[in-house]
């Protein structure tokens, strides 16, 4: 058993990222974008805008994470990538993991580090910035991972973002819980409901791998 | 394992559900006409709720139907995984329509209900509207999947896998659910756990949720029989197209 196809899908998931030409750029944009719609919508008032920032950044979070989701699956399945994943001696979930860590590391941990300039914006307080960009790397991981398995489980249908988004947002409901729980904590640095968010991104890198693997397997038939 | 494998062949699910069908049919119609003329006419208004409360006789057949169903959808999914029996998928696909249904039922009755008793149709604070909610969504989304997959055979690996994945992550969502709820609870929300159940409610009650699982059993085994005969048509076409 070598560990070069897990590598390989690593390392690809990196290129294709830029591939597309935009690249990374893409989700952040989206973030940023959907983020800044939410005053137009609400109002400008900087009370109820510190109020709700947060909570927007999470929904937009959740949104960017699965407007990237559509082609995840969908080129490895095209260029047969996917069958010699399932003939490589290695297991496929070990596989998928590979994939999508690479992917939320490309796609989604931009969109935490760029949080802190839209949490500003949306006139959310200093010192809860750098533990809000925590959970939204931490939150994030488990958006990535189920909507990786949304993306698996809809790799053959045609327009499939709507079905992934379909799938996947019910299981988004434990982390937007947590992670909103995060931010309206007393403490600035919360460290009970940091733990319970990670806990939900332990249990979805625990989980959804197998489901990913089966949901690929089903494809390549 | 035994029974499993018997319901497994078609012919002898067939030939059981169309003796089960008439019993499950006529005690759902006698039991839940039953529960509905107490619930309207005999029951007293409920002390606290009024006349409101009479709803109940109907959604909470539906709530329990709603995660009963789900329930059932997820052990249908796991066996058809392991053994790949046709029927527990068919099972499976016909028990998540009528299960969507009732969920839809319970929030109905539930915002109709909610209106008159706590001033609002729809209450985020409560977390078992809010469950019940996102249960729906995992119901349509198992339906959407489905529908979207070109072969039977695909549409059943991708719900199964789903069903059983969703299972569970069920716990851990009512989980943070309640935590979450739990928060912000209003006070001054009117708890329908607060005073304990008097038995003519509860008989009614039971007995009505009783009829509205055989009903659901029903509705499951009419769609089921409808899909197994469906899946005899395509298969008597193929073969006619091959000899021909």
């Amino acid at each position: 058993m070598s560990p070069a196809p897990i590598r390989a899908a690593f390392a690809q998931a990196f290129r294709e990222a830029w591939a597309g030409g935009a690249g990374v750029l893409l989700p952040a944009s989206f973030f940023a974008g959907a983020a800044m719609l939410v005053p137009f919508a609400v109002g400008s008032d900087s009370d109820q805008l510190a109020a709700i920032g947060g909570g927007v950044l999470w929904v937009a979070l959740a949104l960017a994470s699965l407007v990237t989701m559509e082609r995840l699956f969908q080129a490895d399945l095209e260029d047969g990538a996917l069958d010699l994943w399932v003939q490589a001696d290695v297991p496929m979930s070990a596989i998928a993991a590979a994939k999508v860590a690479a992917h939320w590391l490309v796609s989604g941990l931009p969109l935490a580090l760029l949080s802190p300039l839209l949490g500003l914006m949306l006139q959310m307080e200093p010192d809860r910035l750098p533990p809000a960009m925590l959970a939204y790397g931490i939150g994030g991981l488990a958006f990535f991972l189920w909507g990786a398995f949304g993306a698996a489980l809809s790799a053959t249908v045609r327009r499939g973002g709507l079905l992934i988004a379909l799938i996947a947002l019910p299981f988004y409901v434990p982390t937007a819980i947590f992670g909103a729980m995060s931010l309206q904590a007393e403490v600035p640095m919360p460290l009970i409901e940091t733990l319970f968010l990670s806990a939900a991104t332990l249990f979805s890198m625990a989980v959804a791998p197998f489901g990913i693997a089966a949901a690929l397997r089903l494809a390549t038939d | 394992m035994a029974i499993l494998s018997a319901f497994a062949n078609p012919h002898r699910f067939m030939a059981f559900s169309n003796a089960l069908l008439p019993w499950l049919g006529a005690g759902a119609a006698i039991l839940i006409t039953y529960s509905i003329w107490q619930g309207l006419y005999v029951l007293p208004p409920e002390a606290y709720q009024g006349d409101s409360a009479r709803i109940m006789i109907v959604h909470v057949p539906a709530a329990w139907l709603s995660m009963g169903g789900y329930m059932g959808m997820a052990v249908a999914s796991l066996v058809w995984f392991v053994w790949r029996h046709e029927i527990a998928d068919v099972a499976a696909k016909s028990m998540a329509v009528f299960g969507a249904g009732y969920t839809a039922i319970c929030l109905m009755t539930g915002a109709v209900w909610g209106k008159p008793t706590w001033g609002t149709w729809f209450q985020w604070d409560d977390a078992r509207m809010v469950s019940v909610l996102v249960m729906f969504f995992i119901y349509v989304g198992y339906i959407a999947l489905r529908a979207a997959m070109d072969t039977r055979q695909k549409a059943a690996r991708a719900g199964a896998i789903l069903a059983m994945v969703g299972a569970i992550n069920v716990p851990i969502i009512k989980f943070s659910v309640d935590i979450w709820a739990s928060l912000h609870q209003d006070a001054s929300v009117l708890r329908l756990d607060g005073p304990a159940m008097a038995p003519e409610f509860l008989t009614p009650l039971l007995l009505g949720a009783l009829g509205h699982t055989l009903l659901f059993a029903a509705l499951v085994l009419v769609a089921m029989r409808a899909e197994v005969r469906l899946r005899r048509a395509d298969a008597l076409m193929m073969r006619r197209m091959a000899g021909a």
